[in-house]
């Protein structure tokens, strides 16, 4: 075992850059995917029967095809189709954003039917319209019971946001193996680039639970 | 103020309610009492609409609300309703608990809601509890907060389902002089219960369901001393 990360000392910076255009698409996928999901969310559980449809049907197509697929059909098929060029990182944008925004919506449901069915009651007796009720009453109860899972959701979309590589967007997966074929030696890069993942999801882990008790102040 | 002709209401086979008539007048309160299961929450559910009843209509000042175009809101905006098991919303405060309604569905501004409610819970003796969260509350003090919340939409009838039936016993009569006063200030009030003694000194009239019929009615005087039916004559035997 020989390591040698001297070699690689000149491309840190390179590497380091990677964070931020990870970031920049990682947090644009979880805002798509949260917004979206919580629409869906909403749509499952109304009581006409297209609007349920149309969510489940999208949530089926987007959990039951595998990411790296729709990643490669937003960068390669949708220009051929449409003769618009997608970049790397709108293509990345919305494959992962789309696909987050099946799970989230999943995860929003079954937070939405665990609040108990009395605040519904409550809020419809005093008469507050169904917007303001779910937006004030029910939507806040329902996050905070699935803050975890929405947490694990959004550690799970880091994590997997490196197969944007395929689509040549310069990510930190992509920059590690760049760097790799550089300097001829892929293991240091790659061991560089794996850190830099640990350490997004800790504190990412940790930001979850300093919001997780921050809302418990109730409890 | 409020009537109830020939509601009928039917869950999936099981016929909850049976042709019930009732009427309540301005300023009356009506105890609703009967066995378990005899259909008094589903009768009081649909006086504010919580409950669509099969056939039958619900007429409020003489409007008929169980038409299918009557905007059930609009109606709720005028009956408070308070349940056996509170239902304050857990992530506000009391104080925002009891704001939420006069700000939101009646446009007050946060000024005018605060003063209000702060009036509201003084006269349910929590002043000092604004910014609590109901979790911090002992189960009387949540269920006074539900009152001060269902009367801070100023309405015209308090609905009350078994308000005290989730409490312990140490805690009923705070509850029980809450809606004393209230019906001594003249507000009108439905209230299902348990609570005979309640219902003998604050009811002007006792509604006696049994099996989704309403039995028999009265004031209260007649109704517990010379019961007419042999229904409410066993049901009476059993829990006096
Ligand atoms: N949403 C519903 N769907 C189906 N059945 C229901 C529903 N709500 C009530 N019921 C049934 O209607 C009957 C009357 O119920 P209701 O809650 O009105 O009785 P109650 O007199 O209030 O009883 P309790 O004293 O136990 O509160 C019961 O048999 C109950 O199972
Ligand atoms: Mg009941």
């Amino acid at each position: 075992m020989n390591l040698d990360f001297s070699q690689m000392v000149p491309y840190i910076p390179f590497m380091l850059e990677g964070i931020w255009v990870t970031l920049k698409f990682v947090s644009m996928s979880i805002l798509v995917g949260f917004i979206l999901g919580t629409i869906l969310a909403l749509c499952k559980i109304t009581k006409l029967p297209i609007l349920k449809g149309l969510a489940d049907i999208y949530t089926s197509i987007f959990r039951g095809t595998p990411l790296i697929l729709q990643l490669m059909i937003f960068y390669f098929a949708v220009p051929q189709l449409s003769g618009y060029d997608t970049s790397p990182f709108l293509s990345a944008i919305l494959a992962f954003g789309l696909n987050s925004a099946a799970y989230v919506s999943e995860i929003i449901r079954a937070g939405i039917l665990a609040v108990d069915k009395g605040q519904t009651e409550a809020a419809e007796a005093l008469g507050v319209p169904y917007k303001p009720m779910m937006i004030n009453i029910i939507l806040p109860q329902a996050f905070k019971n699935i803050l975890p899972a929405l947490m694990n959701e959004f550690i799970t979309l880091t994590k997997e946001s490196a197969i944007v590589s395929v689509i040549g967007y310069l990510d930190i997966m992509r920059r590690a193996q760049i760097v790799g074929a550089d300097i001829y030696r892929n293991f240091e890069p790659l061991l560089f680039a794996g850190v830099i993942y640990w350490i997004m999801v800790y504190l990412l882990t940790q930001l979850g639970k300093l919001v997780e008790r921050r809302l418990r102040h109730s409890d | 103020m409020i009537k109830a002709t020939n509601i009928t209401k039917v869950f999936g086979e099981n016929t909850v309610l049976k042709n019930i008539s009732a009427s309540v007048k301005q300023g009356e309160v009506v105890a609703v009492i009967g066995p378990s299961g005899s259909g008094k929450s589903t009768f009081l559910r649909c006086l504010n609409l919580l409950e669509q009843p099969t056939t039958g209509e619900i007429f409020m000042n003489e409007q008929e609300i169980t038409k299918e175009k009557t905007n059930k809101l609009e109606v709720r905006k005028h009956i408070g309703m308070v349940f056996q098991h509170f239902h304050l919303f857990p992530h506000m405060t009391v104080l925002e608990n009891v704001t939420y309604a006069p700000i939101k569905v009646k446009g007050l501004s946060k000024e005018e809601a605060k003063k209000l409610a702060k009036q509201l819970l003084a006269k349910v003796g929590l002043t000092d509890k604004l910014d609590a969260y109901p979790n911090r509350l002992s189960g009387g003090q949540k269920q006074r907060v539900a009152i001060a919340r269902a009367l801070s939409m100023e309405p015209e009838i308090m609905l009350f389902d078994e308000p005290t039936s989730a409490l312990d016993p140490e805690m009923v009569k705070e509850v029980l002089d809450v809606m004393k006063d209230l019906a001594h200030t003249g507000m009108t009030m439905v209230v299902v219960t348990h609570e005979m003694n309640f219902a003998k000194e604050v009811a002007d009239r006792v509604l006696f369901l049994d099996d989704g019929v309403l039995v028999e009615g009265g004031e209260p005087e007649s109704f517990f001393n010379q019961p007419q039916t042999e229904r409410a004559q066993d049901f009476l035997a059993k829990i006096l």
